[in-house]
Protein backbone atom coordinates (compact mmCIF):
# COMPACT_ATOMS: atom_id res chain seq x y z
CA UNK A 1 0.00 0.00 0.00
CA UNK A 2 2.68 1.96 0.87
CA UNK A 3 4.94 1.45 -2.41
CA UNK A 4 1.48 2.66 -4.28
CA UNK A 5 1.38 5.98 -2.75
CA UNK A 6 3.92 7.11 -5.92
CA UNK A 7 1.40 5.78 -8.03
CA UNK A 8 -1.74 7.27 -6.91
CA UNK A 9 0.42 10.60 -6.66
CA UNK A 10 1.46 10.42 -10.49
CA UNK A 11 -2.39 9.75 -11.15
CA UNK A 12 -3.34 12.39 -9.50
CA UNK A 13 -0.65 14.47 -11.33
CA UNK A 14 -1.72 13.96 -14.66
CA UNK A 15 -5.10 14.54 -13.29
CA UNK A 16 -3.79 18.15 -12.53
CA UNK A 17 -2.76 18.48 -16.06
CA UNK A 18 -5.41 16.72 -17.52
CA UNK A 19 -8.07 19.32 -15.36
CA UNK A 20 -5.88 22.40 -15.78
CA UNK A 21 -5.81 22.30 -20.29
CA UNK A 22 -9.65 21.22 -19.88
CA UNK A 23 -10.01 25.20 -17.99
CA UNK A 24 -7.82 26.62 -20.45
CA UNK A 25 -10.21 24.91 -23.38
CA UNK A 26 -7.20 22.74 -24.37
CA UNK A 27 -7.66 19.48 -25.17
CA UNK A 28 -4.67 18.09 -22.19
CA UNK A 29 -2.02 15.62 -22.23
CA UNK A 30 -2.98 11.84 -21.75
CA UNK A 31 -4.12 10.38 -18.09
CA UNK A 32 -0.35 8.70 -18.13
CA UNK A 33 1.77 11.69 -19.10
CA UNK A 34 3.77 12.10 -15.32
CA UNK A 35 4.70 8.43 -15.74
CA UNK A 36 5.95 8.87 -19.63
CA UNK A 37 7.90 12.57 -18.43
CA UNK A 38 9.35 10.39 -15.77
CA UNK A 39 10.59 7.15 -17.59
CA UNK A 40 11.75 9.56 -20.12
CA UNK A 41 14.29 11.34 -17.74
CA UNK A 42 15.25 8.17 -16.60
CA UNK A 43 16.42 7.21 -19.79
CA UNK A 44 18.25 10.37 -20.28
CA UNK A 45 22.16 10.66 -20.55
CA UNK A 46 23.35 11.66 -16.64
CA UNK A 47 24.56 14.99 -16.25
CA UNK A 48 25.48 16.18 -13.14
CA UNK A 49 27.12 19.01 -11.52
CA UNK A 50 27.67 18.40 -7.58
CA UNK A 51 28.42 14.83 -6.35
CA UNK A 52 26.08 15.44 -3.66
CA UNK A 53 22.69 16.17 -5.55
CA UNK A 54 21.68 12.02 -6.50
CA UNK A 55 22.08 11.60 -2.86
CA UNK A 56 20.11 13.85 -1.44
CA UNK A 57 17.40 13.15 -4.17
CA UNK A 58 17.27 9.72 -3.28
CA UNK A 59 16.92 11.28 0.37
CA UNK A 60 13.80 12.95 -1.18
CA UNK A 61 12.34 10.05 -2.59
CA UNK A 62 13.31 8.24 1.09
CA UNK A 63 11.72 10.24 3.08
CA UNK A 64 8.56 10.68 1.14
CA UNK A 65 8.14 7.12 1.15
CA UNK A 66 8.91 6.93 4.85
CA UNK A 67 6.61 9.43 5.14
CA UNK A 68 3.48 7.72 3.02
CA UNK A 69 4.12 4.08 5.34
CA UNK A 70 3.50 5.78 8.68
CA UNK A 71 0.37 7.25 7.50
CA UNK A 72 -0.32 3.99 5.71
CA UNK A 73 0.33 2.26 9.06
CA UNK A 74 -1.81 4.63 11.11
CA UNK A 75 1.17 6.22 12.88
CA UNK A 76 1.71 9.79 14.57
CA UNK A 77 1.17 12.44 12.74
CA UNK A 78 4.05 14.39 14.04
CA UNK A 79 6.71 12.20 12.83
CA UNK A 80 4.76 12.24 9.55
CA UNK A 81 5.29 16.08 9.72
CA UNK A 82 9.05 15.51 10.63
CA UNK A 83 9.72 13.08 8.43
CA UNK A 84 8.27 15.43 5.22
CA UNK A 85 10.14 17.96 6.60
CA UNK A 86 13.48 16.40 5.99
CA UNK A 87 12.59 15.20 2.44
CA UNK A 88 12.09 19.11 1.78
CA UNK A 89 14.79 20.30 3.22
CA UNK A 90 16.63 17.47 1.30
CA UNK A 91 15.10 19.30 -1.95
CA UNK A 92 16.24 22.41 -0.40
CA UNK A 93 20.00 21.51 -0.13
CA UNK A 94 20.10 20.09 -2.97
CA UNK A 95 18.97 23.13 -4.74
CA UNK A 96 21.46 25.06 -2.58
CA UNK A 97 24.22 22.91 -3.27
CA UNK A 98 24.44 23.62 -6.91
CA UNK A 99 26.22 27.00 -8.28
CA UNK A 100 23.50 28.42 -10.22
CA UNK A 101 21.89 31.82 -8.97
CA UNK A 102 18.05 30.68 -9.89
CA UNK A 103 18.47 27.31 -7.78
CA UNK A 104 20.11 28.97 -4.98
CA UNK A 105 17.09 31.71 -4.86
CA UNK A 106 14.52 29.34 -5.22
CA UNK A 107 15.90 27.12 -2.52
CA UNK A 108 15.45 30.37 -0.19
CA UNK A 109 11.84 30.33 -1.55
CA UNK A 110 11.21 26.91 -0.66
CA UNK A 111 12.50 27.34 2.78
CA UNK A 112 9.95 29.94 3.16
CA UNK A 113 7.54 28.11 1.91
CA UNK A 114 8.50 25.44 4.82
CA UNK A 115 8.14 28.22 7.45
CA UNK A 116 4.44 29.08 6.20
CA UNK A 117 2.85 25.94 6.03
CA UNK A 118 4.57 23.79 8.71
CA UNK A 119 3.77 25.34 11.93
CA UNK A 120 -0.22 25.56 10.37
CA UNK A 121 0.29 22.04 10.09
CA UNK A 122 1.30 21.30 13.13
CA UNK A 123 -0.99 23.61 14.74
CA UNK A 124 -3.88 21.59 13.01
CA UNK A 125 -2.66 18.67 14.18
CA UNK A 126 -2.35 19.98 17.90
CA UNK A 127 -6.32 20.73 17.40
CA UNK A 128 -7.00 17.68 16.19
CA UNK A 129 -4.81 16.02 19.41
CA UNK A 130 -7.40 18.61 21.37
CA UNK A 131 -10.32 17.14 19.91
CA UNK A 132 -9.32 13.21 19.91
CA UNK A 133 -6.52 13.23 22.93
CA UNK A 134 -4.39 11.40 20.71
CA UNK A 135 -1.49 12.78 17.65
CA UNK A 136 -1.82 9.36 16.38
CA UNK A 137 -3.75 8.71 13.11
CA UNK A 138 -5.12 5.60 15.28
CA UNK A 139 -6.35 7.89 17.51
CA UNK A 140 -8.52 9.70 15.07
CA UNK A 141 -10.08 6.18 13.69
CA UNK A 142 -10.73 5.34 17.44
CA UNK A 143 -12.08 8.44 17.99
CA UNK A 144 -15.31 7.85 15.75
CA UNK A 145 -16.72 10.40 14.74
CA UNK A 146 -16.05 12.82 11.68
CA UNK A 147 -13.61 15.43 12.30
CA UNK A 148 -14.88 17.66 9.67
CA UNK A 149 -17.76 18.17 11.88
CA UNK A 150 -15.89 19.57 14.92
CA UNK A 151 -13.02 21.44 13.02
CA UNK A 152 -14.49 22.77 9.62
CA UNK A 153 -11.80 25.49 9.98
CA UNK A 154 -8.66 23.50 10.56
CA UNK A 155 -9.68 22.11 6.69
CA UNK A 156 -10.01 25.41 5.24
CA UNK A 157 -6.25 26.29 6.87
CA UNK A 158 -5.20 22.73 5.75
CA UNK A 159 -6.49 23.58 2.12
CA UNK A 160 -3.79 26.86 2.09
CA UNK A 161 -1.36 24.26 3.30
CA UNK A 162 -2.30 22.06 -0.43
CA UNK A 163 -1.71 24.96 -2.39
CA UNK A 164 1.88 25.55 -1.17
CA UNK A 165 2.64 21.78 -0.64
CA UNK A 166 1.41 21.47 -4.95
CA UNK A 167 3.44 24.56 -5.57
CA UNK A 168 -0.01 26.04 -7.51
CA UNK A 169 -0.60 30.12 -7.37
CA UNK A 170 -0.60 31.80 -5.40
CA UNK A 171 1.90 30.95 -3.88
CA UNK A 172 4.22 29.48 -6.18
CA UNK A 173 7.37 31.15 -5.38
CA UNK A 174 9.33 28.40 -5.42
CA UNK A 175 9.16 25.44 -7.86
CA UNK A 176 6.68 26.64 -10.95
CA UNK A 177 8.10 30.38 -10.94
CA UNK A 178 9.09 29.94 -14.49
CA UNK A 179 9.20 33.52 -15.96
CA UNK A 180 11.28 34.55 -13.33
CA UNK A 181 13.23 31.64 -11.87
CA UNK A 182 13.58 28.55 -15.13
CA UNK A 183 12.11 25.69 -13.11
CA UNK A 184 12.30 27.15 -9.67
CA UNK A 185 14.40 23.97 -7.05
CA UNK A 186 14.29 21.54 -10.29
CA UNK A 187 16.38 24.08 -12.13
CA UNK A 188 19.83 21.89 -11.79
CA UNK A 189 18.01 18.44 -11.23
CA UNK A 190 18.53 16.42 -14.46
CA UNK A 191 17.77 12.93 -15.91
CA UNK A 192 17.62 10.08 -13.18
CA UNK A 193 17.81 12.56 -10.24
CA UNK A 194 14.83 14.66 -11.51
CA UNK A 195 12.70 11.63 -12.27
CA UNK A 196 13.37 10.48 -8.45
CA UNK A 197 12.50 13.83 -7.24
CA UNK A 198 9.12 13.51 -9.69
CA UNK A 199 8.05 10.12 -7.65
CA UNK A 200 8.79 12.01 -4.39
CA UNK A 201 6.41 14.78 -4.94
CA UNK A 202 4.17 12.06 -5.95
CA UNK A 203 4.18 10.14 -3.15
CA UNK A 204 4.39 13.73 -1.24
CA UNK A 205 1.02 14.71 -2.82
CA UNK A 206 -0.63 11.44 -1.95
CA UNK A 207 0.53 11.42 1.80
CA UNK A 208 -1.49 15.21 2.23
CA UNK A 209 -4.30 13.80 0.40
CA UNK A 210 -4.06 10.63 2.53
CA UNK A 211 -4.17 12.73 5.61
CA UNK A 212 -6.91 15.19 4.33
CA UNK A 213 -9.05 12.45 3.96
CA UNK A 214 -8.45 11.65 7.44
CA UNK A 215 -11.21 14.50 8.25
CA UNK A 216 -13.83 11.72 7.57
CA UNK A 217 -11.70 8.93 8.87
CA UNK A 218 -15.08 6.48 9.85
CA UNK A 219 -15.52 6.34 5.56
CA UNK A 220 -12.46 6.23 3.36
CA UNK A 221 -14.60 7.26 0.68
CA UNK A 222 -16.06 10.21 1.97
CA UNK A 223 -12.97 10.68 3.20
CA UNK A 224 -11.15 10.20 0.03
CA UNK A 225 -14.53 12.48 -2.09
CA UNK A 226 -13.15 15.31 0.50
CA UNK A 227 -9.60 15.75 -0.33
CA UNK A 228 -10.50 15.20 -3.92
CA UNK A 229 -12.48 17.91 -3.58
CA UNK A 230 -10.31 20.13 -1.99
CA UNK A 231 -7.71 19.08 -4.70
CA UNK A 232 -10.10 20.51 -7.55
CA UNK A 233 -10.85 23.58 -5.61
CA UNK A 234 -6.53 23.95 -5.87
CA UNK A 235 -6.88 23.51 -9.01
CA UNK A 236 -9.48 26.39 -9.52
CA UNK A 237 -7.53 28.73 -7.31
CA UNK A 238 -4.20 27.62 -9.32
CA UNK A 239 -6.01 29.13 -13.11
CA UNK A 240 -7.60 32.16 -11.12
CA UNK A 241 -4.89 33.77 -9.08
CA UNK A 242 -2.16 35.16 -10.11
CA UNK A 243 1.78 34.60 -8.07
CA UNK A 244 1.75 36.46 -5.28
CA UNK A 245 5.28 37.30 -3.35
CA UNK A 246 6.72 35.17 -0.43
CA UNK A 247 6.41 37.75 2.09
CA UNK A 248 2.08 37.91 1.15
CA UNK A 249 2.45 33.92 1.00
CA UNK A 250 4.00 34.29 4.40
CA UNK A 251 1.18 36.95 5.70
CA UNK A 252 -1.41 35.05 4.45
CA UNK A 253 -0.76 31.66 5.43
CA UNK A 254 0.44 32.42 9.18
CA UNK A 255 -2.53 35.13 9.58
CA UNK A 256 -5.39 33.38 8.05
CA UNK A 257 -4.06 30.24 8.65
CA UNK A 258 -3.34 30.76 12.77
CA UNK A 259 -6.56 32.67 13.11
CA UNK A 260 -8.62 29.82 11.80
CA UNK A 261 -7.59 27.38 13.59
CA UNK A 262 -7.58 29.18 16.51
CA UNK A 263 -10.68 30.36 16.68
CA UNK A 264 -12.05 26.98 15.96
CA UNK A 265 -10.86 25.47 18.86
CA UNK A 266 -12.14 28.70 20.80
CA UNK A 267 -15.46 27.72 19.38
CA UNK A 268 -14.82 24.18 20.49
CA UNK A 269 -13.72 25.43 24.03
CA UNK A 270 -16.49 27.67 24.20
CA UNK A 271 -19.21 24.48 22.64
CA UNK A 272 -17.81 22.78 25.51
CA UNK A 273 -16.73 19.81 23.02
CA UNK A 274 -13.01 20.24 24.25
CA UNK A 275 -11.58 21.27 28.19
CA UNK B 1 11.56 -1.25 -28.73
CA UNK B 2 12.42 -0.28 -25.09
CA UNK B 3 9.38 1.33 -22.24
CA UNK B 4 11.80 4.15 -22.34
CA UNK B 5 12.00 4.48 -25.96
CA UNK B 6 8.31 4.84 -26.05
CA UNK B 7 8.04 7.36 -23.11
CA UNK B 8 10.66 9.13 -25.17
CA UNK B 9 7.88 9.59 -27.88
CA UNK B 10 5.25 11.03 -26.16
CA UNK B 11 6.63 13.23 -23.74
CA UNK B 12 9.45 15.80 -25.52
CA UNK B 13 10.45 18.75 -23.66
CA UNK B 14 11.54 21.92 -25.23
CA UNK B 15 14.18 24.69 -24.96
CA UNK B 16 13.75 27.59 -27.12
CA UNK B 17 16.04 30.00 -27.93
CA UNK B 18 16.24 32.89 -29.95
CA UNK B 19 19.36 33.45 -31.61
CA UNK B 20 18.72 37.29 -32.57
CA UNK B 21 15.67 37.09 -35.15
CA UNK B 22 12.65 39.54 -35.42
CA UNK B 23 10.63 37.53 -33.13
CA UNK B 24 8.22 36.05 -35.67
CA UNK B 25 8.81 32.53 -35.13
CA UNK B 26 8.89 33.12 -31.72
CA UNK B 27 5.73 34.12 -31.42
CA UNK B 28 4.34 31.54 -34.15
CA UNK B 29 6.40 28.70 -31.51
CA UNK B 30 4.46 30.16 -28.95
CA UNK B 31 1.44 29.77 -30.75
CA UNK B 32 1.58 25.74 -30.81
CA UNK B 33 0.96 25.96 -27.26
CA UNK B 34 -1.90 28.06 -27.45
CA UNK B 35 -5.52 26.24 -27.19
CA UNK B 36 -5.95 26.10 -30.93
CA UNK B 37 -2.65 23.89 -31.63
CA UNK B 38 -2.32 22.88 -28.01
CA UNK B 39 0.75 20.67 -28.32
CA UNK B 40 0.98 19.76 -24.78
CA UNK B 41 -1.65 16.70 -25.68
CA UNK B 42 0.96 15.18 -27.28
CA UNK B 43 3.05 15.78 -23.98
CA UNK B 44 5.70 18.44 -25.81
CA UNK B 45 6.22 21.42 -23.03
CA UNK B 46 8.36 24.47 -23.36
CA UNK B 47 10.24 23.40 -20.21
CA UNK B 48 13.04 26.40 -20.53
CA UNK B 49 15.42 24.65 -18.55
CA UNK B 50 17.57 23.07 -21.13
CA UNK B 51 19.35 19.90 -18.32
CA UNK B 52 15.52 19.17 -18.74
CA UNK B 53 15.00 19.53 -22.59
CA UNK B 54 15.25 16.57 -25.30
CA UNK B 55 14.48 19.76 -28.55
CA UNK B 56 16.10 22.77 -28.90
CA UNK B 57 13.62 25.07 -30.79
CA UNK B 58 15.98 27.70 -32.51
CA UNK B 59 15.05 30.84 -33.95
CA UNK B 60 16.89 33.58 -35.73
CA UNK B 61 20.38 33.73 -37.01
CA UNK B 62 23.39 33.51 -34.92
CA UNK B 63 25.95 36.63 -34.31
CA UNK B 64 29.69 36.35 -32.52
CA UNK B 65 27.87 37.83 -29.35
CA UNK B 66 25.44 35.05 -28.89
CA UNK B 67 27.41 31.87 -30.37
CA UNK B 68 29.01 31.05 -27.43
CA UNK B 69 25.56 31.27 -25.42
CA UNK B 70 24.21 28.83 -27.95
CA UNK B 71 26.91 26.37 -27.84
CA UNK B 72 27.31 26.40 -24.06
CA UNK B 73 22.95 25.61 -24.33
CA UNK B 74 23.81 23.32 -26.93
CA UNK B 75 26.24 21.16 -24.15
CA UNK B 76 23.91 21.41 -21.47
CA UNK B 77 21.24 19.60 -23.11
CA UNK B 78 21.27 15.89 -21.99
CA UNK B 79 21.40 12.62 -25.15
CA UNK B 80 18.97 11.97 -26.64
CA UNK B 81 18.61 15.19 -28.04
CA UNK B 82 16.79 17.12 -31.35
CA UNK B 83 17.87 20.10 -32.63
CA UNK B 84 15.13 21.77 -34.83
CA UNK B 85 16.32 25.04 -36.33
CA UNK B 86 12.92 27.14 -37.11
CA UNK B 87 12.41 29.85 -39.88
CA UNK B 88 14.47 30.83 -42.39
CA UNK B 89 17.39 33.01 -40.68
CA UNK B 90 17.81 30.00 -38.30
CA UNK B 91 18.00 27.97 -41.33
CA UNK B 92 20.37 29.68 -43.74
CA UNK B 93 20.64 33.24 -42.42
CA UNK B 94 17.50 34.37 -44.47
CA UNK B 95 17.61 38.33 -44.93
CA UNK B 96 20.89 38.95 -42.70
CA UNK B 97 22.95 36.47 -44.44
CA UNK B 98 25.67 39.36 -45.70
CA UNK B 99 25.72 41.26 -42.55
CA UNK B 100 29.12 41.12 -41.21
CA UNK B 101 27.94 40.76 -37.30
CA UNK B 102 26.08 37.27 -38.53
CA UNK B 103 27.22 34.18 -39.53
CA UNK B 104 24.58 32.13 -40.52
CA UNK B 105 22.04 29.51 -39.72
CA UNK B 106 22.36 27.89 -36.24
CA UNK B 107 24.19 25.00 -38.41
CA UNK B 108 27.50 27.03 -38.40
CA UNK B 109 28.03 26.87 -34.43
CA UNK B 110 25.40 23.54 -33.62
CA UNK B 111 24.51 20.19 -35.28
CA UNK B 112 21.06 20.74 -37.07
CA UNK B 113 18.90 17.49 -37.28
CA UNK B 114 15.45 19.40 -38.84
CA UNK B 115 15.45 22.01 -40.95
CA UNK B 116 11.85 23.98 -41.18
CA UNK B 117 11.64 27.37 -43.59
CA UNK B 118 9.69 29.88 -43.62
CA UNK B 119 9.64 33.28 -42.70
CA UNK B 120 7.57 33.44 -40.39
CA UNK B 121 7.44 29.46 -39.96
CA UNK B 122 4.09 28.49 -39.85
CA UNK B 123 2.43 26.42 -36.09
CA UNK B 124 1.78 23.88 -38.24
CA UNK B 125 4.66 23.53 -39.94
CA UNK B 126 6.84 23.56 -36.62
CA UNK B 127 4.75 21.03 -35.19
CA UNK B 128 5.52 18.93 -38.41
CA UNK B 129 8.83 19.82 -37.77
CA UNK B 130 8.73 18.62 -34.48
CA UNK B 131 7.08 15.16 -35.24
CA UNK B 132 9.70 14.46 -37.86
CA UNK B 133 12.34 15.52 -34.82
CA UNK B 134 10.49 12.65 -32.70
CA UNK B 135 11.00 10.19 -35.52
CA UNK B 136 14.22 10.46 -35.90
CA UNK B 137 14.83 10.16 -32.02
CA UNK B 138 12.80 6.49 -32.19
CA UNK B 139 15.18 5.94 -34.92
CA UNK B 140 13.11 5.62 -37.70
CA UNK B 141 14.30 6.66 -41.00
CA UNK B 142 12.37 9.96 -42.01
CA UNK B 143 10.66 9.76 -45.15
CA UNK B 144 11.75 11.44 -48.35
CA UNK B 145 9.90 14.02 -50.34
CA UNK B 146 10.31 13.80 -53.99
Amino acid sequence: MALATPLIGGLLMGVDRKLTARMQERVGPPLAQPFYDALKLWGKTVMIDSSLQPALAFGYLGFALVAAGLVTFRQNLLLVLFVTGMADICLTVAAFDAKSPYSYLSGRREFLAMLSYEPVMLLAYTAIFMVTGSFTIRGIYEYGAPLLLVLPAALVALEIVLVIEMKKSPFDVSGHAHQELVRGVFTEFSGYTMALIELGRWTKLATTMMILSLFWAPSPVIGGAISLVMFFVVLMVDNLYPRLTWQRMLRTTWAVGFALILLNVAALAVGGVIL
Amino acid sequence: MTLVQKARLKSLWVVHFDCGGCNGCDIEVLAALTPKFDVERFGIVNIGDPKQADIMVLTGPVNHKNKRVLRDLYEEVPDPKMVIAVGTCACTGGIFHNCPNILGGVNKVVPVDVYVPGCAARPEQIIDGVVLAMKKLAGEAPEEDE
